[in-house]
């Protein structure tokens, strides 16, 4: 059993926790993930590794409610217990090396990149952050990116909060202005991955995309988590979860990915239905700017 | 003793009827009563010079734990059976008996060999049945082992470095103990409880089992030694990683590897509605291979609620690797055999899903490197199979996890750990056994080479320390 030391509601559907496990805190780094599971009979989730307390042996997690899992987990307080945390699963992000990068994060993808933002500044990276939301009500870690970077650029799909538009609205605009990178991570939905990485790849901006594809055991037994990469097939939970996102075929992870969504309707329609489709209208810039 | 029974073949196991087993999880075979079981242990010779013993991996002592049922000493039977084997109830069940102990039996010559397996079988689950656990934790000397991984390879050699009083803790990195025992094998053919009682067992008698422990990951075999204390580490990590065909469409949408299928039914229970893991309900389905994997993951597929479950095998059934009695079950249980028939496609619908399978018959040329002959592909023998869910049932290698997180350990060129006949590897202190070593192989040999691992530490430790 593992601890929940801390919680924090980040917004009405994403939760900050700390996790008790010195295991996973002594060998965390960014760009792992762990996988969870509440309660005997519940599944293993991955969530990406948010934040490191080596010295205090704890693990952050940054989650977004979408189906029974996560609502199980969102439920738990500090103090009480989870039933199984592994890892850290995956290969870290290789962040070395870098003069100038645009951390890009969408949706609850934003948590999951703000530990490269974090890294990448402590690295000595000047860093630019472009992190989109729905709305005001769902902004969150702004003050942490803000410490973090040169600049940052709210987007918000209605214009409630920072600017108004998509991520790759704020992106188009900074490469047209002749803004010069040498990394991009981009981390998000998988149609604002896929936009990203089509307007980075004609500046031959090197870009990293976080995939999410769905897993079992998180350490290279299932072939669940196949992506594929140039044309080779690679277990995302042990070749990834970062890959070179001009090699991803985000069309077969989208299609992938979509796997159980009858089998999960079945079991938690109203909660999941309602989020994965606003998430789905609102997060997909292609579909719905163009 | 009873007088001897020359009937020619074996009693009979009493078993689910196999329309009604193939729509539940529940055990297939009941295994034998005691009279069952006396009946039939009166049909060993007891040969003098043994010849069932040279066909079992570890040596089992055959005719004298029959001969012990027959004397009604369950207790010492299973002891003797112990002496060699440390997972009978397992072994009883899972062995490909009729390649190994019973193919050498003399019965055979004129009829049915001995059921050893079903008598060991009963021996195992008559003593776990009617003896009282006794948590009696063994002596320790103070010297440590690591043991990576809880399978049949690590749970032997747990179990004999325990026994000679070493501090044994197995580092699993799933959340329970037993390897392919609780993932792979289902629960209709090796029930969950019995593999718990075997782990319950070592860790009542002093073996730590850490579980959510990826070895490579959440530790390393370099902390075990330098930050744990650890004398040396025993590593039967298996052989996990999933092979696909490389065929057009083998991502879409319904194709699983058989790894995935029965671990998302065996270990997280999918099956059972309790538990929050999906799975396909397919009514469609095609299995690729001709295993145990093969079998196991089409009989799933049946209880899952399969209606046409074909396997698709490109040999015959000559040449089938899985154990005769699961290729009979799976016969009985309506599965449908596609031999001699190669995957070529997959083919895929609107939105990604599976919607077919296109296949090519195929006929036995020039036998290969294996000696068996080489199945070749006929000109024009194309033709689809309807089915919604493929589960890709091939073959598996040892995942590179544990090799590539540690310095100086030899592997073969498909990832194989390069040891010595005691196990021994490239690395002073580190050992290894089972699938991580051999490849996908078989329960018995597994534990076998843990056991010999197993004593091959014991002298590694004794003459470091002397
Ligand atoms: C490496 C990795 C890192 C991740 N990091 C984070 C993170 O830091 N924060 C976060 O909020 N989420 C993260 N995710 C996504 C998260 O794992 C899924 O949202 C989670 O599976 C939802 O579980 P659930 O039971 O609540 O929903 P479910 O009811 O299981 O699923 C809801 C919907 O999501 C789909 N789905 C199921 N599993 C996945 C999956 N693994 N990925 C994508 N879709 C899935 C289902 O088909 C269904 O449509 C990550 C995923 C991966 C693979
Ligand atoms: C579906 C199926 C059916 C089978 N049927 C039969 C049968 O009928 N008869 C028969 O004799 N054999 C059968 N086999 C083969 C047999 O099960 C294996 O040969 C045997 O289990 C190998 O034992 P092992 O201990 O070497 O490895 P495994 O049983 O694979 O155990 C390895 C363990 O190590 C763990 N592990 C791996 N990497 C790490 C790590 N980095 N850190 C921590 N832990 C790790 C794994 O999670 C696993 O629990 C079958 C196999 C399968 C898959
Ligand atoms: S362990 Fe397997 S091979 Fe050996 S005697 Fe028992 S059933 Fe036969
Ligand atoms: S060969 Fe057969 S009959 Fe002879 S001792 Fe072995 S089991 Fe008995
Ligand atoms: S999650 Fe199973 S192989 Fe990646």
């Amino acid at each position: 059993m593992y601890r929940i030391v801390r919680k924090e509601k980040l917004n009405a559907n994403v939760t900050r926790m700390s996790i008790d496990a010195p295991h996973v805190a002594v060998h965390a780094n960014v760009g792992q993930f762990i996988m969870f599971r509440v309660y005997e009979f519940g599944e293993r989730v991955p969530l990406t590794i948010a934040g490191v307390d080596r010295e205090a042996g704890t693990v952050d997690i940054i989650f977004q409610t979408i189906g029974k899992s996560t609502r199980l987990l969102a439920e738990k307080e500090a103090g009480d217990t989870i039933y199984g945390f592994v890892g850290p699963l995956g290969q870290p992000s290789e962040l070395e090396g870098y003069d100038r990068a645009l951390v890009i994060g969408g949706g609850v993808g934003t948590a999951i990149a703000f530990p490269s933002a974090v890294k990448l500044n402590r690295l000595g990276t000047k860093v630019d952050v472009i992190a989109g939301f729905k709305n005001k009500d769902i902004v969150f870690l702004e003050d942490e990116f803000r410490a973090a970077s040169e600049n940052l650029y709210v987007m918000t799909d209605d214009g409630s909060y920072g600017e108004e538009g998509f991520v790759t609205n704020k992106l188009k605009q900074l490469l047209d202005a002749g803004e010069k990178y040498d990394l991009v991570v981009a981390i998000g939905p998988i149609p604002m991955m896929k936009a990203v990485v089509a307007m980075t790849k004609e500046k031959e901006m090197k870009t990293l995309v976080s995939l999410n594809p769905i897993m079992v055991d998180g350490t290279g037994m299932c072939g669940g988590c196949r992506v594929q990469i140039g044309g080779q097939t690679k277990f995302a939970c042990v070749d990834g979860p970062e890959f070179d996102g001009f090699m991803v075929d985000f069309d077969d992870l989208a299609r992938r990915n979509r796997s159980y969504l009858s089998e999960e309707e079945d079991r938690d329609h109203a909660c999941r239905l309602q989020i994965a489709a606003e998430q789905f209208d609102h997060d997909d810039p292609v579909q719905n700017k163009e | 003793m009873s007088t001897r029974n020359m009937s020619p073949v074996k009693v009979d196991m009493p078993s689910q009827e196999p329309l009604i087993r193939a729509k539940n999880f529940k055990e297939v075979t009941h295994g034998y009563t005691e009279e069952m079981a006396l009946e039939e242990a009166a049909r060993c010779l007891q040969c003098k010079h043994k010849p069932c013993i040279q066909g079992c991996p570890v040596n089992v002592q055959i005719p004298d734990f029959i001969r012990l049922i027959l004397e009604r000493d369950y207790q010492a039977a299973n002891e003797k059976i112990l002496e060699t084997n440390v997972l009978p109830a397992v072994c009883g069940r899972v062995c490909p008996q009729e390649n190994q102990c019973e193919k050498y039996c003399v019965r055979g010559i004129k009829g049915e060999s001995v059921a050893i397996g079903r008598l060991e079988r009963f021996v195992a689950d008559y003593v776990r049945d009617n003896t009282e656990l006794k948590p009696e934790k063994y002596k320790m000397n103070g010297n440590k082992v690591a043991v990576v991984g809880s399978g049949p390879a690590g749970l032997s050699c747990a179990g004999d470095l325990a026994r000679m009083g070493y501090e044994v803790t197995m580092y699993e990195s799933l959340p329970e103990g037993g390897g392919v025992l609780v993932y792979g094998i289902p629960e209709f053919r090796l029930p969950n409880h019995i593999v718990r009682h075997e782990v319950r067992q070592l860790r009542a008698k002093g073996v730590v089992l850490e579980r959510n422990m990826v070895v490579g990951r959440s530790i390393t075999i370099d902390e075990l030694f330098d930050k744990h204390g650890f004398e040396a580490v025993f590593v039967g990590s298996g052989a996990g990683l999933p092979v696909f065909l490389g065929i057009p469409g083998e991502n879409a949408v319904g194709v699983y590897s058989a790894n995935e299928y029965l671990t998302r039914s065996n270990l997280m229970r999918a099956y059972d509605s309790r538990y929050d893991t999906p799975i396909r309900h397919s009514k469609n389905v095609a299995v690729v291979g001709g295993g145990n994997v093969a079998m196991d993951s089409a009989r799933t597929a049946l209880r899952l609620g399969g209606e046409n479950v074909h396997i698709v095998y490109r040999r015959s059934f000559d040449e089938m690797p899985a154990r005769s009695e699961e290729v009979h079950h799976a016969q009985e249980e309506g599965v449908i055999f596609e031999n001699l028939t190669n995957p070529i496609a997959v083919k895929m619908g609107q939105q990604g899903e599976v919607i077919g399978l296109t296949c090519i018959r195929m006929e036995l040329g020039e036998p290969d490197d294996s000696g068996r002959r080489r199945p070749v592909p006929v000109p024009g023998s194309e033709f689809d199979i309807d089915v919604d869910t493929v589960v890709i049932a091939v073959g598996t290698n040892p995942n590179p996890l544990i090799k590539s997180t540690t310095k100086g350990l030899e592997v073969t060129d498909w990832g194989g750990i390069v040891t010595d006949e005691s196990g021994a590897t490239s690395r002073p202190g580190i050992f290894a056994g089972g699938d991580a070593v051999t490849g996908a192989a078989t329960v018995i040999s597994a534990a076998g080479a843990g056991k010999v691992a197993a004593a091959a530490i014991d002298k590694y430790i004794q003459e470091k320390n002397a």
